[in-house]
């Protein structure tokens, strides 16, 4: 590790020093270890790496990063090979040696390339990957140029410059001035102009303020920000830095999801580094300015979104929000001026600040600047990390970048925004991505998780899974959210059951206008979304559950049933041996099975294993 | 001296303190608002949300709690707008449908026209208690003692002792017992004992050595006597005798 | 047991403010939170017992109940329950013979959910101890456990 940094000269020749490193010449594998490729068994791929490098003594021919989230999860494990910009996919243990030897030859490997699934015509550069092509990484893009363990790498690709500039040359305002110009707006999800809020707390009265990283995303089905974190900490800290410089604050927090075990690792390794640089603590680059920050973990609660409550839980207590008519900006923790900002609006301030508010403007559009991260999930072909310019069409998210949907099915709907977001139909798929656009039809940008459905979903079912969680995370202190969500959780319970009435409707619409009148912070007032969405753009489903009792979506178990198609049942007695509950009997070979109604408890286990497509569900 | 704002309530204006509630505004000018989890005593916490008002600022018009809201300069408030009644009325529908058979909820319901919940017959619970934490409350703030929390969340939460064993920290004073707006606390004194059921709790009650009643439990006495550092026997007389 | 939670409330400068992280301290060394412990941060730290209990059951990250060895995570984030989460939890109810949120009689598994474990793209996911297992079907379940079976 190099020594303490003194002033933003020591920097630039660090920078100098360390991009220049000997090691530049050689290729590189960077292999990505982020947390959606563990399941995938990128942590047996990483150690094999290391042994047969350690093994073969390569470390003089070749260099090797484990680096965090590439973006293409789908694809996990997979590598990058430099010079070449090479994209290898689904990487096992038994193809590492093979990729080493082919990359000191300078060649490739054909069969780890990746093909499209129509034309079959294989990719090697990940530049020209659709996946990535249709993309504007911004943030991401270094995700896969850097060891996110490693403060070097950060700097040697020009990490800290934005703040060797800040503090060497630009004065408190001015930086301010700079992020409102930008039109950065919070990609929490409130989308909130990021400069405005820091010019409120800079003015506000009171000598201690604070600067807080709101890291617990818990949308479920989001990790943009866990991306993020794991992958380049360093750009968080940097931009939570520069914030505290511009906003006047002396003492940051980053708190952390308890789930999310790699983020809070690499987070808490970045800010050691960072202090043993003096990139934090007293006399930051020998500009005077003195700051320290401090890793909080959250203790599993999506309501620790909210910023009062996330405030309340950095005070040690229940994290319940409270009202926010003195905002926190003037009033937060312990009563002080505080400035709470996402994950990724922090990382969005580095780059801001190298390259001006007029360059971050002139991406995306008008009232939308800059680029958003979503975790793209669910039915689509190609699930992942995207970066995209704001304002491009759903379409082009869903369909371009994400391949469209899984196993030639028919999309349905997409989810944004989480519990607090909506589902968007299919007719709405040309929709610009932006702040005002997804508001206005219903659903929200919030925090970056964007959930593909196909026909296989049933939306009653999804909006009954959304107020069952929010019912869960429900702090349970203000009468709407806890009475209210409670009673149309129960409703939409029924309808999923066969025992929807007549009213049901009306009454859920009702609760909801009352949720979003009165409840006490976002949750509740956002809890109506996933329901209301569903209602305005797929009643007829909801006409089904409650009139004919059908489920259409072959979802909802109490409306459906399992059957055996006999003339396509080849007897093979799979589903027989997988069967849960002994509801199916083998009748012999090439005879067709049979399943007993009475025993079969509609787990789905037949309907997954059978190659033949014999089971049937209506 | 402190300043002073100009509002309007209900379509009169109002001179009022700088750091007031809207709540407190109202009251002081006998303007009656219904709330079921303030306490003058008690910091406010916005939970029963029945203080319900709009208010305009500019066009925009909003519900918000009076309890919390802090008057300003040139407020609007309507405390009875069609849209705070129907917001309340669902709030009493949903708080009915929590206590189905508690007198109060079914009192304040009835005077908004409200005899039975909206929701089916099977949804309805028979709780006393609306978790408007001020038993909790009551205990922290103005007792000191904190014997008892607010325990879980979202719909499992409730105000409980810790462990839901004997509230041991408990001194019987029965602040929680006068605060409850639902009636949901029972204390009883008798044969020398005060119990409240609910915190699991007994406590010898002292008797006047001169009159003889039976007036405050020992526990709560001692309590008081460290924290003043009073002589040992200054409660052996109760307040009526001395 | 006194050692252990002494040191740790040492760690965090007796604030009052970490309590949360202490508690997650607490529960990383004990696997859950055990009443002992709990009495004694209380009395050390001078906190009301009853605000350690309020904190300890909000949190949906903390245990009062002791858990078993192996920790089965089933994930129900929106992404993995539109590819069948709930299916792959009851399953693995079926596999465990006990409700999620428990633990087996022989001590050996704690079958808990969790909102979302930020893999999102290899749903349905499930997680022991520190292994992940994405793109879960119901087959995959029995071999999974067995891995983890004494």
């Amino acid at each position: 590790m190099p020594s303490k940094i003194k002033s933003s000269r020591d920097l630039e020749k660090l920078q100098q020093a360390l991009s220049k490193k000997p090691d530049t010449g050689k290729p590189r594998i960077s292999v990505c270890n982020g947390t959606a490729c563990r399941p995938y068994g990128s942590n047996p791929v990483v150690d094999a790496f290391k042994l047969e490098i350690e093994k073969r003594a390569l470390d003089n021919q070749l260099e090797f990063k484990v680096t965090g989230c590439h973006g293409f999860c789908e694809r996990g494990p997979i590598a990058i090979i430099e010079p070449g910009n090479i994209f290898y996919q689904k990487i096992k243990v038994e193809d590492v040696a093979e990729i080493i030897e082919k990359t000191l030859k300078k060649e490739t490997i054909g069969r780890l390339l990746y093909k499209d699934p129509g034309t079959n015509l294989e990719t090697v550069k990940q530049d020209d990957l659709p996946f990535y092509r249709n993309q504007k990484r911004i943030i991401l893009g270094n995700n896969t140029r850097i060891d996110p363990t490693s403060i070097e790498d950060y700097i040697a690709i020009g990490g800290y410059s934005a703040l060797a500039k800040a503090l060497s040359t630009m004065q408190p305002e001015q930086i301010i001035d700079v992020v409102k110009q930008s039109g950065l707006r919070g990609r929490g999800g409130g989308g909130f102009l990021t400069g405005s809020k820091w010019e409120t707390c800079r003015n506000a009265h009171g000598d201690v303020k604070y600067v807080i990283v709101n890291a617990d995303e818990g949308d479920p089905g989001a990790y943009a920000n866990e991306g993020l974190l794991t992958g380049n900490p360093h750009s968080v800290l940097e931009g939570l830095i520069i914030g505290a410089f511009a906003i006047g604050s002396h003492q940051g927090y980053i708190y952390v999801r308890n789930e999310y075990p790699l983020a809070l690792k690499n987070v808490t390794t970045a800010m050691q580094q960072a202090e043993k640089l003096g990139l934090l603590g007293k006399n930051i680059l020998g500009s005077g300015f003195d700051f320290s920050v401090r890793v909080n973990r959250g203790g599993g609660a999506f309501v620790c979104g909210e910023s009062t409550a996330l405030m309340a839980s950095l005070e040690g207590k229940t994290g319940e929000p409270r009202a926010k008519y003195v905002h926190t900006v003037e009033k937060g923790l312990w009563d002080s001026p505080s400035d709470l900002n996402n994950v990724e609006t922090w990382a969005n301030i580095p780059q801001i600040i190298n390259n001006g508010a007029a360059w971050f403007s002139s991406i995306g559009t008008k009232g939308n600047t800059g680029t958003k991260i979503f975790s793209l999930t669910g039915k689509v072909n190609n699930t992942g990390l995207v970066e995209i310019p704001m304002g491009i069409k759903l379409r082009e998210i869903i369909f371009d970048i994400g391949g469209g949907i899984r196993g030639g099915k028919k999309f349905k709907a997409v989810q944004t925004g989480g519990p607090s977001g909506g589902c968007l139909p299919e007719k709405l798929i040309d929709l610009s991505v932006d702040f005002d656009e997804l508001t206005k039809a219903g659903a929200m940008m919030g925090s970056g998780g964007m959930i593909v459905m196909d026909e296989d979903n049933c939306m009653v079912d999804v909006a009954r899974y959304f107020l069952t969680f929010l019912e869960e995370e429900s702090c349970g202190k203000c009468v709407p959210c806890r009475e209210g969500i409670k009673r149309m959780r129960q409703i939409l319970n029924d309808i999923t059951e066969g025992k929807g009435r007549e009213g049901d409707l009306d009454l859920l619409k009702e609760l909801s206008s009352h949720l979003k009148d009165s409840s006490l912070c976002a949750l509740g007032g956002s809890a109506p979304n996933p329901v209301l969405t569903t209602i305005k753009y797929f009643s007829e489903e909801y006409e089904a559950h409650i009139k004919q009792k059908k489920c259409p979506a072959g979802v909802c178990k109490m409306l459906i049933q399992f059957s055996i198609i006999d003339e396509k049942c080849p007897g093979c007695g799979m589903c027989v041996k997988v069967c849960p509950s002994n509801a199916i009997t083998d009748m012999g070979k090439k005879k067709p099975v049979v399943l007993d109604q009475s025993k079969c408890i509609k787990c789905r286990t037949c309907y997954d294993i059978c190659r033949m497509g014999a089971v049937k569900i209506e | 001296m402190s300043e002073s704002v100009t509002l309007t309530i209900n379509g009169q204006k109002y001179s009022a303190e700088k750091g007031k509630t809207v709540l407190q505004v109202a009251a002081d000018n006998g303007i009656k608002i219904p709330t079921l989890c303030h306490h003058e005593e008690i910091e406010p916490y916005g939970a029963c949300r029945l203080c319900i008002v709009e208010i305009t600022r500019g066009t925009r018009n909003r519900i918000v709690t009076s309890c919390l809201y802090p008057v300003e300069e040139g407020l609007v408030v309507q405390t009875d707008s069609p849209r705070v009644v129907r917001n309340r009325k669902m709030l009493l529908d949903l708080l009915l449908a929590r206590c189905s058979e508690n007198k109060v909820i079914k009192g304040l319901a009835a005077e908004y026209g409200i005899e039975k919940p909206s929701f089916r017959e099977e949804y309805r619970e028979k709780h006393d208690c609306i978790v408007c934490g001020l038993c909790v409350r009551a205990c922290e703030q103005v007792v000191g003692v904190s014997a008892i929390s607010l325990v879980n969340r979202g719909i499992h939460k409730e105000p409980k002792p810790p462990y839901l064993e004997r509230a041991k920290a408990c001194i019987g004073c029965g602040s929680c017992f006068y605060v409850c707006p639902t009636n949901a606390i029972q204390m009883e004194d008798k044969n020398g004992i005060r119990r409240i059921d609910r915190w699991k709790v007994e406590f010898k009650l002292k008797k006047c050595s001169k009159c003889g009643i039976e007036w405050a439990p020992v526990a709560q006495l001692e309590y008081i006597r460290k924290k003043w550092d009073l002589p040992a026997g200054f409660f052996d007389i109760c307040p009526n005798c001395k | 047991m006194k050692d252990k939670v002494t040191a740790i409330i040492k760690k965090y400068d007796n604030d009052k403010s970490q309590l949360v992280s202490i508690l997650q301290d607490v529960q990383a060394e004990y696997n859950y939170l055990p009443r002992a412990a709990l009495d004694k941060l209380s009395k050390k730290m001078d906190i009301p017992q009853s605000q350690v209990y309020s904190l300890a059951t909000f949190f949906r990250a903390f245990s009062l109940k002791e858990r078993g060895k192996h920790i089965v995570n089933v994930c129900l984030g929106t992404a993995c329950h539109v590819r069948g989460g709930e299916l792959i939890l009851e399953s693995l109810e079926r596999q465990l013979d006990i409700q999620r949120g428990n633990t087996t009689k022989d001590n050996n598994f704690t079958l808990e959910t969790v909102n979302c474990m930020g893999c999102c793209a290899t749903g349905p996911v499930v997680k022991i101890n520190d292994e992940y297992f994405g793109h879960m079907t119901n087959d995959k379940v029995e071999p999974m456990i067995k891995k983890y079976s004494k």
